[in-house]
């Protein structure tokens, strides 16, 4: 009887001392080394009517990609399987595109991609009000996987780069943040945090869109935090009115003396925030060997592939200086251009220096010039698209510029009219929408989605 | 579904040569960016069938290479799923397959686990779009014990390399003579099969027992009068690869737009392995005329009537006219292709004319690739 007893009290006593390893999680517990939080809720109100019914990740780039991608696939590449994608804006094709992760491999039994939108809470429920903000409403998601890092990049950015080469920089220098920065000519770096470092690359001065930039090395927007650094700061300023990572946290970091380095990027990355941005960054893309190379076989991109035909090019297809997609058709003439995938050009069309994206149906004769034309958009025949002299739009000047046609998704335009530049047009318009069939430069069409 | 699948895949064909040597022809590349066994495969998932084997023996590698994710066709899944079945030696047998009724029989076990009524075979060489649910239907409402999918071949077409049938007017197969010399119908079997899974286990142990091996010479042909078998009529597009000409034919026939209607837009599609390639590219000095061009190409050139795969890269002042370019080719500046099928993965030199005079010529050529 007595060895029973022993036993009995032995096992009272695991269960009582909290103490006891098999009581804690202690190793056993989930642990990731990095994490990514990719934020996407953001609007792109200067791409104008391509973002009125859809997030600006999840606008479309280089004929089959979204802008999504990059920053997803670099993830990948770089050994981080666990991401946290931040939702808020027209959220819809962003959820249907990233799905379970299955494209970037990160359907994963431990971490892989989850969607955060925001949510309700017991007390103070509100929507992401800015970049740290959003990250201080998933605390709980970061905690759970008990990282030591935590990667922190946006969702709008075309390049290619290896966070494990920056988080390597991070451990080396000891550091609590690390910046990724890229010298950018000086009379841009206003629209920039811009940084002041010294030799060994320890930020001394940081400065969010100052007037008189004391330096041409510019945030990129692309952070590691070491994790109790990280959430030391989400919590004192969790208060923080519209709480930014460029304007309040790093200087609040900063202020107290943390190990701020720059980790200097010298490869290609874009901000396509702008229609102008957007649609030379595409155009980059047809060179001989462009700078922005997704031919390389090491840095492969990765997307949603579901059209995977081939495309077809007809006997009287002309096609020169283009990208084009899968499963397109192509009947006309194709100069300098970026075209998707399951795109149909009719007969006798001609299209020069445009961004024709997935799905969309371009009819007989149809002529378009600098135009650029949102997902499945239908354009009738002998229409003409960048017709005319350049005039500033009546919409919004600072949007619709560079001579451009621009087209939102879902866009109908009947047969024959003429379109000028510098216009707007979202929604499925008819003949009554139009002054003698013409649209003249600086108009606009709005009949879907709001006015930007 | 209330039928699993079983693509046979085993075969070799030497007629196909040069390019059976590498890889089983299921495993061949088709129409820019598929496989032969897509089709199958795509057809299972499109009918809602989940449980489907693959039998593979010839060059079996090839196969489970490709298969090595079952999640392009959508079968990995818990209900279900895609078997590959290679030879094996166990306790009772150590033979290969030695012809489909005894590899089916060798796997026997994956038959009597399964608790779905009826079977589909298909030949995992055929390149055709059908709903099983289709035949399954018909299958039932003429009561059969077996129905072959069949398929009326244009007058003056060599069927010596086919099963060749007669139905009477209720579409009963009464005769069915396989590879004959002189054919005397010009419907032929489309290597398409129902029965139930009960009646095919039932076959397939007599078949062994009686040493027998294969289905169509051994089950199919010697019970044609002994079972009610029906043929069921294919009236959209099949093509059986089993011989350069064929492969090369089958491939030109998807420069035709009924057949790219047909299998790349009309609903449900046809699924293959993704490969993350980029979007073509046509550079300055391109000229495609009537051609398939696959993502990863990056052309620089003239291309006429020609079928490129996946990742081809066409140098300057080349021509190339009325061939087939598979996955992974390089060809060097001023080289001139007419009538060819490129095997994958060559690197053709710049300034050589590969010209097929009549017929189809493969063109194997693995020179050291220096850029790109």
């Amino acid at each position: 009887m007595l060895p029973k007893i022993i036993y009995t009290a032995k096992i009272l006593c695991y269960t009582f001392n909290t103490k006891d390893p098999i009581l804690t999680r202690g190793e056993d517990m989930i642990k990731k080394e990095m994490i990514a939080m990719l934020l996407a809720g953001g609007q792109g109100s200067r791409l104008g009517v391509l973002t009125s019914g859809v997030a600006k990740p999840a606008v479309a780039f280089g004929g089959k990609y979204r802008i999504i991608d990059f920053p997803l696939s670099n993830c990948i590449n770089s050994g981080i399987d666990t991401v946290g994608v931040l939702t808020q804006y027209q959220p819809l094709l962003l959820n249907k595109h990233i799905g379970i992760g299955i494209p970037w491999d990160l359907d994963r039994n431990n971490g892989g991609v989850t969607v955060l939108p925001p949510y309700e809470k017991s007390d103070d429920s509100q929507w992401y009000t800015g970049t740290a903000n959003a990250i201080y409403q998933n605390l709980r998601y970061m905690e759970s996987y008990n990282p030591d890092y935590v990667l922190i990049l946006s969702g709008d950015h075309i390049y290619k780069m290896d966070y494990e080469v920056m988080l390597e920089f991070h451990k080396e220098n000891h550091a609590d943040i690390t910046l990724a920065t890229m010298p950018v000519p000086l009379e841009e770096a206003s629209r920039f945090g811009v940084v002041i470092a010294d030799q060994d690359k320890k930020v001394l001065e940081f400065e969010e869109k100052p007037e008189h930039p004391g330096s041409n090395l510019a945030s990129m927007g692309i952070y590691i935090f070491s994790w109790n650094i990280l959430k030391e700061a989400l919590l004192s300023m969790k208060s923080q009115h519209n709480c930014d990572f460029g304007k309040h946290i790093i200087p609040y970091c900063h202020n107290k003396n943390d190990r701020i380095f720059a980790f200097e990027y010298d490869g290609y990355w874009k901000d396509v925030g702008t229609l102008g941005s957007y649609w030379e960054a595409n155009m980059e893309l047809i060179d001989l060997i462009p700078e922005f190379n997704l031919y390389e076989e090491y840095w492969k991109i990765y997307t949603k592939s579901d059209i995977i035909e081939p495309q077809y090019l007809s006997s009287e297809a002309v096609v020169e200086r283009s990208i084009v997609g899968e499963g397109t058709d192509i009947y006309g003439e194709v100069y300098n251009s970026v075209i998707g995938p399951g795109v149909y050009i009719g007969k006798n069309t001609i299209i020069r220096d445009s961004i024709i994206m997935r799905d969309t149906y371009i009819g007989d004769n149809v002529s378009i010039n600098k135009a650029i034309i949102a997902d499945n958009c239908k354009i009738g025949d002998d229409a003409v698209l960048g017709d005319g002299d350049e005039k500033p739009s009546r919409l919004n000047e600072k949007v619709y510029e560079f001579g451009l046609v621009t087209l939102g998704e879902d866009s109908v335009i009947p047969k024959g009219v003429k379109i000028g530049k510098n216009t707007a047009i979202s929604g499925n318009t008819d003949m009554s929408d139009y002054d003698n069939n013409v649209l003249e430069s600086g108009g606009y069409i709005i009949k879907a989605g709001e006015k930007l | 579904m209330k039928a699993l699948g079983i693509i046979l895949a085993g075969g070799n064909s030497n007629r196909m040569k040069e390019l059976s040597k590498r890889r089983a022809v299921p495993a061949m590349p088709i129409a820019g960016s598929f496989r032969c066994i897509d089709f199958a495969l795509s057809n299972m998932t499109n009918s809602h069938i989940q449980r489907v084997a693959v039998i593979a023996q010839y060059n079996a590698g090839s196969i489970t290479r490709y298969l090595s994710s079952s999640k392009w066709w959508d079968f990995g899944r818990k209900q279900g799923g895609l078997y590959t079945f290679t030879p094996t030696i166990t306790s009772d047998n150590n033979w290969w397959y030695r012809g489909t009724a005894d590899a089916m029989y060798q796997n026997i076990e994956f038959l009597t686990r399964c608790h779905e009524p009826y079977v589909i075979i298909s030949d995992g060489d055929c390149i055709y779009k059908l709903d099983y649910n289709k035949i399954l239907d018909y299958h039932v409402s003429k009561k059969a014990d077996i129905t072959v999918v069949c398929k009326q071949m244009p007058q003056g077409e060599d069927l010596s390399r086919f099963g060749v049938i007669r139905m009477d007017d209720n579409d009963r197969i009464y005769e069915y003579e396989e590879k004959p010399m002189l054919p005397n119908s010009n419907i032929i079997s489309a290597g398409i099969y129902v029965l139930r899974r009960r009646q095919l286990i039932e076959m397939l142990e007599k078949c062994s027992e009686e040493g027998r091996s294969d289905f169509v010479t051994d089950i199919l042909v010697r019970y044609k009068n002994a079972k009610q078998m029906y043929g069921y009529m294919l009236n959209s597009y099949w093509s059986n690869i089993a011989t350069i000409d064929s492969y090369y034919k089958t491939n030109m026939d998807f420069l035709q737009a009924n057949v790219r209607k047909e299998f790349f837009k009309d609903y449900p599609k046809i699924y293959s392995k993704i490969d993350d390639l980029p979007p073509a590219k046509y550079n300055t000095g391109s000229d495609v005329r009537n051609s398939l061009i696959t993502s990863g190409c990056i052309i620089n050139s003239k291309v006429e009537n020609s079928v490129l795969f996946k990742k081809v890269f066409v140098g300057k002042n080349c021509v190339i006219k009325n061939s087939i370019i598979l996955n992974d080719v390089y060809i060097g500046d001023n080289t001139h292709i007419e009538n060819c099928i490129v095997e994958s993965k060559g690197t053709l030199k710049a300034n050589t004319l590969y010209s097929g005079e009549n017929g189809i010529t493969v063109v194997q050529e693995r020179n050291t690739r220096y850029n790109i």
